[in-house]
């Protein structure tokens, strides 16, 4: 249970730096620690003592001690979709900087007509 | 956004189609070995993107032109909504396996599990084509310039 | 084999910290790095090699994406002084993590316990996944046949996300009159 209480400790870390950061990219990172935290947090869930990788073969038939399949099968998207995430975000502040020349998200506010 | 030295270009040249053969092969085995679509597409954005990083994107802008990255995206996707839309064409559910109940080969050969390999190369298109376009847009396309 | 897992976890944590804070943002992203990686051992450890192999590719091209925007624009992080506010969003921050997990920690005493899962329903796509589908790996029978909207889903978001990056970067704004 260790295991799933650091988990959630990773989560609250990148909460905190999307909250308190004041840079732009410092608040993507924060938003990749978080899903990070996730993906790691569904695999643990479905993990089986003395199991092995859900995959059949010769000698491994269907009744065979395995871990869970079901996790692993959302997690394979959710990583996928992180990654897009990653790149809107990358692109915003990219954009962001070509018209304001700064990251810091306090001087951003001014909108210009 | 320079190229590099001789003996990187020497060496890309030697290594990116292995590795864009390593992406085809773990798409291709989606069914029987870990991997699948996702992974496959994303080592074949990767062989890509590597010749760019290594040949610099003035040599490289000649080039995208033809390798039309947001087209091979839309036909990925639409190829795999098509094999999803053949199940109600027949007359069952959304996503019904028709190949698989048509004519099931063996189990652990390559040939069998009916829809699931094709999915699997229409994903492995998509991916691709779609890491591609976000590498170019961010790194080499200058201003006005359209994919 | 749980001490290697705790080992792994309080190395993510430490690098996360470190790419929080650092101030240069060249480090911080390289620091993310150690974080994805750390992860894909965690993945093969428990025993899951599809996820294993999809975050090593994944991270490797989010680390060239992030280093290509970072190179283009600035490297240096913004500036803010130590003051009072800072103190106060620091200790208010403590607080709130360790109210967390004090939840956390009581939530956890009514889920099955770490390494006896109840497969309610993974029972069934293990007996019947090979009569069912043909297929032998077990999780792509699962996102490509049994589960397929969810694999849908993912696509167009993928799309999606692709077409935003592309329409935002077009550098094709209104004219200044």
């Amino acid at each position: 249970m260790i295991v799933l209480v650091l988990a959630i400790l990773l989560f609250l870390i990148g909460l905190y730096g999307v909250l308190v950061k004041r840079n732009l990219i410092k608040i993507a990172i924060g938003f990749m620690i978080m899903e990070y935290a996730v993906n790691l947090f569904f695999a643990l869930i479905g993990y089986r003592e003395g199991g092995t990788a859900p995959i059949l073969s010769e000698g491994f038939g269907a009744s065979s001690f395995f871990v869970d399949p079901l996790p692993q099968a959302l997690v394979l998207t959710a990583i996928v979709i992180g990654l897009g995430t990653t790149a809107l975000l990358v692109s915003f502040a990219v954009r962001i900087y070509e018209k304001y020349d700064t990251f810091d998200v306090r001087k951003i506010r001014k909108l210009r007509g | 956004m320079r190229g590099m030295t001789l003996i990187v270009k020497c060496i890309t040249q030697l290594m990116a189609p292995s590795i864009f053969l390593l992406g085809i092969y773990v798409v291709l085995h989606g069914h029987l070995t870990p991997g699948g679509g996702f992974a496959g597409g994303v080592l074949m954005a990767g062989c890509f993107v590597l010749i760019v990083l290594a040949y610099g994107s003035e040599e490289a802008r000649s080039e995208v032109r033809k390798w039309r990255a947001s087209l091979s995206e839309s036909i990925g996707i639409f190829i795999f909504w098509l094999l999803a839309m053949l199940g109600v064409i027949q007359g069952s559910y959304f996503f019904y396996n028709v190949i698989a109940k048509v004519n099931p080969g063996q189990p652990y050969t390559l040939f069998s599990a009916g829809i699931i390999p094709l999915c699997n190369i229409a994903i492995g298109i998509e991916v691709a084509a779609s890491l591609f376009a976000i590498f170019i847009t961010l790194a080499v396309l200058k201003v006005g310039e359209k994919l | 084999m749980l001490t290697i897992l705790i080992l792994f976890v309080v190395l993510m944590i430490l690098g996360a910290i470190v790419a929080l804070e650092s101030k240069d943002l060249l480090s911080g992203i390289i620091s993310l790095g150690i974080i994805g990686f750390a992860l894909t051992i965690v993945f093969l450890v428990l025993q899951a090699p599809d996820l294993a192999i999809v975050q090593i590719v994944i991270e490797t091209l989010t680390l060239i994406i992030l280093i290509a925007a970072v190179l283009k624009t600035t490297r240096e992080d913004t500036t803010e002084e130590f003051s009072a506010r800072k103190a106060f969003l620091w200790f208010a921050g403590l607080i709130f993590i360790g109210i967390f997990l004090l939840a956390a920690v009581k939530t956890f005493q009514h889920v099955p316990k770490f390494g006896h899962p109840t497969l309610r329903m993974a029972q069934l796509y293990i007996d019947q996944g090979l009569p069912l589908t043909g297929a032998s790996n077990l999780v792509a029978a699962i996102i490509l046949d049994l589960r397929g909207y969810d694999t849908l889903g993912e696509a167009t978001v993928l799309f999606t996300s692709v077409i935003g990056v592309i329409t935002v970067l077009r550098k094709m704004g209104r004219k200044r009159t």
